[in-house]
């Protein structure tokens, strides 16, 4: 349990990427995705220029291919959708081989894969390059809601807490014999999920009364503020300036 | 004489729900003492405990902490006289790192910079965590976490510790190891415990509560050696355990 260390999303390393503040790179993130989202999807060469941009700053944070295609898989559903949308669109259809296809539904299909896979890709290479703390300090130094971020924080804080409840909580129920194997079964899972609760809702409590011991007052104390040289965010910038670029040459030509 | 660092006196208390959990509750403590407070299951200890920061309000009576009276207006600063250490360090670290975590009570008292920094490694050193300043809380071992959680109380330099169970759960190595913490640290030290040798080791006071008051107050020796006060207050010694054997520490 205690095992593993960092979060299983980051990816330990000394990188230009890592050493990036976090603020810098949550907002070149989101401008990234931004010029992505507003990209028309007629120009598929923006697109792969996109995709050998991000690849780019995959390969300077020296993540491992493997590390990163397996968390892709989180895209799945939406390339499931994706590849549905050809066959249940209307509009004019094409023959593509034996099958007849919805033109509108293959562009939307398109766009859908190309779009959603540079956000996930970008999204895991942030999440690979930052540890989940530092995240938090980078969306409270963007003047996200204290509240907000003390949710995040609490959450990050104690998931592997009640995660290691419910293993135990699992190992107890099979130990006297317990096998989910119908929907008989389903009572015992659902008390399991209500016992989580109320433990974790007591925890939430006794967390409180610590927290009011050594004088909590409604907002946590900002103890350090993250700063970022202009260097930094000239760094943090490039991706996507670069990508933004690329939208204007598309546009324009 | 100057103030007892805890006087509790005709301290009452029923829940909302109706359940009195105290009922004229008598507790003096004096600076540098070490007190264990004993008692069963269900005997109001940690209701006691709840009163002594001001989480929860007296029915009845008063407490004040080194002279001050535990009130609304006086919160901030009974909540750092008075560190209490809860028993599980996973309600107590709820913060990133442990740096964060032990920053959180002096940072809620104002502190910034150089002298908060001074307050954590001073702290964590106390403890022998310093080298764990930058780690995530849940990444470390149950021992090194109850550690730290006596740390996030030291940060705030309170007149007096309070530990809820403190060698609950913890292995022998560890338990011994916060024994030698507790025993190096300069400050008064009231410790709610159901582990007798652990009181008989550390307290030389002890103090019993049951049923919602204080039933017998001395020596940890005459306590845990009066036969008939210990029956008649579920409190057992452990097998093999003997403190008529053993010399007072």
């Amino acid at each position: 349990m205690g095992a593993s260390h960092g979060h299983h999303l980051h990816f330990h390393g000394h990188s230009p990427v890592h050493h990036l503040p976090a603020h810098t790179k949550i907002v070149a993130l989101v401008t990234f995705v931004l010029v992505v989202v507003a990209t028309p999807r007629q120009h598929a060469w923006a697109f792969a220029v996109y995709a050998v941009l991000l690849l780019g700053v995959v390969g300077l944070a020296g993540l491992p291919f493997g590390h990163i295609a397996r968390r892709m898989v989180v895209e799945v559903p939406f390339v499931v959708f994706a590849a549905l949308l050809p066959f249940v669109a209307s509009g004019p259809r094409v023959p593509v081989g034996p099958l007849s296809l919805s033109e509108p539904g293959l562009w939307a299909s398109w766009a859908l894969l190309a779009k959603g896979t540079l956000g996930v890709l970008a999204s895991l290479t942030l999440a690979a390059t930052t540890e989940p703390r530092d995240l938090l300090a980078g969306l409270e130094r963007l003047r996200l809601p204290q509240q907000l971020v003390q949710i995040f924080g609490f959450m990050v804080r104690y998931l592997e807490v009640v995660t290691g409840e419910l293993t135990r909580m699992r190992i107890a129920r099979e130990s006297r014999g317990f096998q989910a194997r119908s929907v008989r079964s389903w009572p015992a899972l659902a008390s399991t999920v209500g016992a989580l609760f109320i433990r974790s809702y007591e925890r939430g409590e006794r967390i409180h009364l610590a927290m009011l011991s050594r004088g909590y007052t409604g907002r946590l104390p900002v103890t350090h503020t993250l700063t970022a040289s202009s260097a930094q965010w000239r760094l943090a910038a490039a991706l996507p300036t670069a990508a933004l670029v690329t939208l204007a040459v598309a546009v324009a030509l | 004489m100057s103030d007892p660092v805890l006087d509790v006196r005709g301290l009452a208390y029923a829940y909302p729900d109706g359940h009195q959990a105290l009922y004229g509750v008598n507790l003096h403590v004096h600076r540098g003492e070490r007190v264990a407070l004993l008692g069963p299951n269900g005997a109001g200890k940690t209701t006691l405990v709840l009163h002594l920061n001001g989480i929860l309000t007296a029915g009845a009576g008063s407490v004040a902490v080194s002279g001050l009276p535990v009130a609304k207006e006086n919160l901030q600063e009974v909540r750092r006289r008075v560190g209490v250490v809860f028993q599980d360090p996973d309600d107590q670290l709820f913060m990133p790192s442990v740096r964060a975590d032990v920053e959180f009570g002096p940072a809620n008292l104002g502190l910034r910079g150089a002298e908060l920094e001074r307050r954590v490694v001073d702290a964590l050193d106390r403890v022998g965590m310093v080298d764990f300043i930058d780690r995530p809380p849940h990444h470390l071992s149950f021992g090194q976490r109850r550690r730290v959680a006596v740390a996030t109380v030291l940060a705030m330099e309170p007149e007096v510790l309070v530990l809820d169970e403190p060698s609950s759960n913890l292995d022998p190595a560890s338990r011994r190891e916060l024994a030698d913490i507790i025993r190096s640290l300069d400050v008064t030290v009231l410790m709610v415990t159901h582990d007798l040798p652990y009181a008989y080791e550390l307290c030389p006071r002890s103090v019993v509560l049951s049923d919602g008051v204080v039933v017998a107050d001395g020596t940890t020796r005459d306590v845990l050696t009066d036969d008939a006060l210990m029956a008649a207050h579920r409190l057992e010694l452990p097998f093999g355990f003997d403190p008529r054997t053993i010399p007072a520490p």
